[in-house]
């Protein structure tokens, strides 16, 4: 979906202002410290994934969305899934069936990560150096198409093996999809005079078409 | 339109921190998480994942032509020799600053970031602003950090819309031959391995510390 979460190219907010690196906290009140910590470790309850996660924050209205702060966002994607999962309304039986990960357990779950590359299905349908165009989609599901590059003429850079598709995954379906670095150039996206030469985004190839 | 940092950086209203009280109570009480699992998460990200683990491997890169060709074949799979291993670094590409060509890491649809070696994003690289131009107008704000580059160098922006997460290698900085492992750590910025600021020259920072 194309929701206010799709911010490339975007005009209107304004400066970054950006606080000094030097003496910036890692947390700017302890409630966000709880939200980021609750969502990790209801995360690593396995009812649901990462692009369902990310699915959960993107589908709030995007005036909600803007108007929230990051970790305002997160509280409302957990609630939201908790709810949804209906984990909150779980028998006794049911919750006995989850396996709830102590500090030791959760410690190795973050130290070793969730890769998300697959074994190849099909061979590869581009090669470095071939001409794509990103397809127009106007799903209401979730993706990582970036609106600002549907529609546009782009280079295969890399192909980065077979990786889990998140528009599939978000349906809980868990399957490997060809994933291209896709470079385009700034002319292409923004038109003459561009800030950027290259812009480089990572694309899988169900969104992308040969150019003709 | 007016700029409103009140909704990025201040004290939430005492509602927000009741529901999210209220949701710990209520998922603790339940069983469905464990109060030393929230320790350990919370503990890991504030004081044993950031963006030192980056530094270390951009001396590393510095000091060492097999790492650093490693390093830019195999992130991963070569930051992994380090310790560095974990969420939100499983994949990983690090692209090499050079005088002709300039790198910047965003993730306009959310905030993806290499957490293995930088930790959490800051509040700037997560806002709006800074997801909304980074792909358009770079040169803008690049500006904003205090980073100007000439004329012709050519600015490549990734936006992180896989798992595959990018870390910039920045430039050395000249004045630092012979220097040891340690002290170009101290010299590498997180901000530098993103890709919005190159890293200062000791004359430079010793000019900027001067009254």
């Amino acid at each position: 979906m194309n929701g206010a979460h799709d911010l490339g190219g975007k005009q209107g907010f304004g400066p970054i202002d950006p606080e000094p690196e030097s003496g910036e906290p890692l947390f700017h009140a302890d409630w966000e410290r709880r939200v980021f910590a609750l969502t990790l470790a209801t995360g690593m309850l396995g009812q649901w994934n990462l692009d369902e996660s990310r699915f959960a924050r993107e589908r709030q209205h995007p005036v909600d969305y803007l108007r929230h702060s990051y970790y305002e966002n997160w509280l409302a994607g957990v609630e939201k899934l908790l709810q949804e999962k209906g984990l909150l309304d779980l028998d006794p039986a049911m919750l006995s069936r989850l396996t709830v990960p102590d500090a030791a357990s959760a410690e190795k779950i973050l130290f070793s990560g969730g890769p998300t590359l697959m074994a190849d299905v099909n061979p590869p349908q581009f090669s470095p150096g071939d001409r794509v165009r990103v397809t127009r989609r106007r799903e209401s599901g979730h993706t990582r198409m970036p609106t600002y590059v549907q529609g546009a003429e782009g280079r295969i850079e890399t192909h980065y093996g077979s990786h889990v598709f998140p528009d599939a995954n978000t349906r809980g379906e868990r399957r490997g999809e060809h994933l291209y670095s896709v470079s385009f150039s700034g002319e292409q996206l923004w038109g003459a005079g561009a800030e950027v030469d290259l812009v480089f985004v990572d694309l899988w190839e169900p969104y992308l078409q040969v150019l003709a | 339109m007016s700029h409103d940092h009140d909704h990025e950086h201040t004290e939430p209203p005492g509602e927000l921190e009741l529901r999210v009280k209220a949701l710990e109570s209520l998922l603790v009480e339940k069983g469905l998480v464990n109060p030393q699992t929230l320790n350990t998460i919370i503990e890991t990200y504030e004081h044993r994942v950031g963006p030192r683990n980056g530094a270390q491997v951009v001396a590393r890169a510095w000091s060492d032509d097999e790492f650093r060709t490693a390093l830019l074949e195999d992130g991963a799979a070569t930051v992994a020799t380090l310790g560095f291993t974990g969420r939100q670094g499983e994949h990983l590409t690090v692209v090499e600053n050079t005088p002709a060509v300039h790198n910047l890491v965003v993730c306009t649809l959310c905030s993806c970031y290499p957490w293995t070696l930088l930790g959490l994003p800051p509040v700037w690289y997560k806002s709006a602003p800074y997801r909304a131009r980074a792909v358009s107008e770079p040169r803008s704000v690049l500006a904003e950090f205090g980073t100007r580059l000439a004329d012709d160098t050519e600015i490549r922006v990734w936006d992180s819309t896989s798992e595959m997460r990018y870390l910039v290698l920045p430039m050395r900085p000249e004045g630092t031959a012979g220097w040891s492992l340690e002290d170009l750590q101290q010299l590498v910025t997180r901000n530098s391995m993103i890709g919005v600021e190159q890293i200062a020259t000791p004359d430079q920072r010793a000019a900027e510390r001067a009254p």
